[in-house]
């Protein structure tokens, strides 16, 4: 018998889900094992199956939250939720009447697990290794984290995918980014989802579906993983994705949604196998080294413009980049450090979880948000918002001058009232700097949980080395 | 979905470089549920000022934007979410066609299933068509052709790929569902030998 060809970890993904094969004529039927539901994508997918007078054909494969549109202010005194609009508050009723009809399980107001769709997932245990999950939001890539092929659809899609638990799918190239050495100290996740944008450009990965490999990437832990994978949309590409492996399989150990005892077991060692075969082959490589990489900030108006944190605005390359920083009132050569911050956002599915908040809050911590910064603090799940009042990261948080809030996307599409206004720099830990994002008008610099904290302080563009004992309030 | 095969119509460009789907249509307008007028709020931050004023002199204020079919703009057009109310939004406004030199991959694929036809070009032939700006030109997608006058009379055929099951169905107006459809006994197949 011949021996079989090796196989990326996305090659035993794709194949693992064919339905029915790819042909000259047609695309493939993949069959997808999760499907994430949230309020402003989901509508008009389920309004597709009362037309067809279908239902959803595997409401135990489908899983719905409230996070985009919502609220991050408590109900008021007459109990009601302060929604942006009738409009917004009309999107969640209808979410909630569509999963009461097909029998979808919604983590509504009142479970004490609701988050943001792509920090709730992981965090059930519903997200795992060999898995397709797909979601009407392109963030979906964070999946990958667990090695998953994971990726975001059109409404229509939603559609499909509720009505047949498939997709019709043409096989994207493959590329590796092997990330060698190891990162710094004071390089997080995001830092290095930041220079490996920056390297890709915004569109380097158009085409492709992403395997992250390399020592640096095997040491990151599944938090680390997740922001990862989550930026892997801003340079282009679909999904990303890591091998499962020992790091993979701890976290996901008890979790509700996961395989409990010996079946957990079983399904571990099949996760072990995912990982690509020494010699598979991949459409693209590249390898960076992780070693040399350094903090990183945004400074125009497409993640993949950063710099690393000190240096100046470099030199537009073209017509595009001078309007951007025409946009962001930075001029070429420019210091970071002169730019005043009016806003500071923690959260979002890139950096709202329990480790992002606890590196905000230890750089906050005896310090104070500096007077003209107004802070957001927005945990990614009521699990993570119950877990850092248990440590009492609220409490530092709160007493730096920062407002702690309810979990949601929040500022970080700036659809459900939280934003910034026009003309105003914010320092966002979220994933997305272009024009008018976090507002019209809004400036946005891409950066850490640990950089933002930092320049929140500072009322400037800063990292955590530009902070001295001044700052320290003790 | 409205039927696509062949068109000849005024050209608008946009030749900003990666315009996202943030500018086509911002997310304030993403707490509908349905996308009915959302052709309206298309590209919004661009043509309205704070107040909701049209702003003066933009080429998408202009009384011709409503009727130029094929949307000429810059690289990497669609990138960031994967918002279908952006292929919408367009299609709302009047765009049937959209040509870059790159469009990224959720916003293609939306618009190819909302029957928005995406054509990519190469960097030279999108060049020129940057240049073209309120020039007719013609979007064949049974001969996938793009057709473009010269100045001295002739015409210039530029080809185009797109997958051949996008084009069948933008073609002939047919819903991806169907054929999603006849898979049914493959999928319970599936199902059971999982």
């Amino acid at each position: 018998m011949p021996e079989p060809s090796p196989r990326s970890l996305f090659d035993k993904l794709w194949d693992a889900h064919v339905v029915m094969p790819e042909s000259d004529a047609t695309p493939a039927v993949i069959y997808i094992d999760l499907h994430l539901v949230h309020e402003v994508t989901s509508p008009q997918g389920f309004d597709l199956l009362r037309g067809k007078c279908i239902g959803v054909r595997r409401p135990d494969r489908t899983l719905a939250t409230i996070d985009h549109s919502t609220p991050t202010l408590p109900a008021g005194e007459d109990g009601q939720r302060p929604y942006i609009t009738e409009q917004a508050k009309r999107q969640v009723q209808t979410l909630r009447e569509n999963c009461r009809e097909f029998d979808i399980e919604l983590h509504d107001w009142d479970s004490p697990s609701r988050g943001i769709v792509h920090v709730m997932g992981p965090e059930l245990g519903a997200s795992q290794p060999g898995m397709t999950i797909v979601c009407g939001d392109s963030h979906t890539s964070t999946h990958g984290a667990f090695g998953a092929l994971a990726f975001g659809i059109g409404t229509t899609e939603v559609g499909h995918v509720l009505a047949k638990q498939c997709l019709l799918q043409n096989k994207p190239k493959s590329m590796r980014v092997n990330v060698e050495g190891r990162l710094a100290g004071n390089v997080t996740a995001k830092d290095l989802a930041l220079n490996i944008i920056n390297y890709l450009g915004m569109n380097g990965g158009t085409g492709f579906v992403i395997e992250y490999a390399g020592e640096a990437v095997r040491s990151l832990d599944m938090e680390s993983r997740m922001t990862l994978c989550n930026l892997t949309i801003e340079a282009g590409a679909r999904a990303g994705m890591i091998a499962p492996d020992q790091t993979t399989v701890e976290y996901l150990r008890g979790r509700a949604k996961a395989p409990q005892g010996e079946a957990f077991d079983r399904a571990a060692g099949k996760w072990l196998q995912l990982a690509s075969d020494p010699d598979a082959g991949f459409d693209s490589e590249i390898t960076l080294d992780g070693s040399a990489m350094r903090p990183a900030i945004t400074y125009g108006t497409d993640p993949g413009m950063s710099v690393a944190i000190g240096e100046p605005v470099p030199q537009a390359g073209n017509a595009s980049q001078q309007k951007a920083l025409h946009y962001m009132d930075f001029t070429e050569g420019q210091s970071l450090a002169e730019r005043q911050v009016d806003v500071v956002f923690i959260g979002s599915c890139t950096n709202g979880r329990i480790s992002d908040l606890r590196a905000a809050a230890n750089v906050l911590r005896g310090r104070q948000v500096a007077d003209h910064v107004r802070m957001l603090v927005v945990p990614g799940s009521e699990n993570i918002r119950k877990q850092a009042e248990t440590e009492g990261l609220h409490k530092t948080i709160i007493e730096a001058g920062a407002e702690w809030r309810l979990p949601g996307c929040s500022m970080c599409i700036a659809m459900n009232g939280d934003m910034v206004p026009p003309g105003k720099t914010a320092v966002s830990t979220s994933n997305r700097n272009f024009e008018g994002r976090q507002g019209a008008g809004s400036r946005t610099l891409l950066a850490s949980p640990e950089t933002a904290a930092a320049s929140a302080v500072l009322g400037r563009v800063g990292g955590v080395a530009d902070l001295d004992a001044t700052q320290e309030v003790a | 979905m409205q039927p696509f095969t062949s068109l000849t119509g005024q050209v608008l460009v946009l030749e900003q470089e990666n315009i996202d789907t943030d500018q086509i249509i911002p997310a304030r307008f993403l707490t509908a549920t349905d996308f009915d007028g959302i052709g309206e709020h298309v590209f919004a931050d661009w043509r309205f000022n704070a107040n909701g004023e049209p702003i003066d002199g933009h080429v998408l204020n202009q009384p011709r934007a409503r009727q130029c079919p094929i949307l000429v703009a810059g690289h990497n057009f669609g990138c960031g979410s994967s918002r279908e109310h952006a292929p919408h939004a367009l299609l709302g406004f009047g765009f049937r066609v959209v040509i870059s030199s790159q469009i990224a991959d959720i916003f293609r694929n939306n618009s190819q299933t909302v029957g928005l036809l995406p054509v990519v070009l190469e960097a030279g032939q999108h060049a020129r068509l940057l240049q073209m700006d309120g020039e007719d030109i013609t979007v064949d997608l049974e001969q996938c052709e793009v057709a473009v006058k010269t100045a001295d009379g002739n015409t210039d055929s530029w080809s185009f790929n797109i997958e051949p099951f996008a084009r069948h169905c933008l073609l002939h107006g047919l819903d991806k569902f169907d054929f999603l459809n006849q898979a049914e006994e493959l999928i319970s197949a599936y199902e059971e030998n999982r």
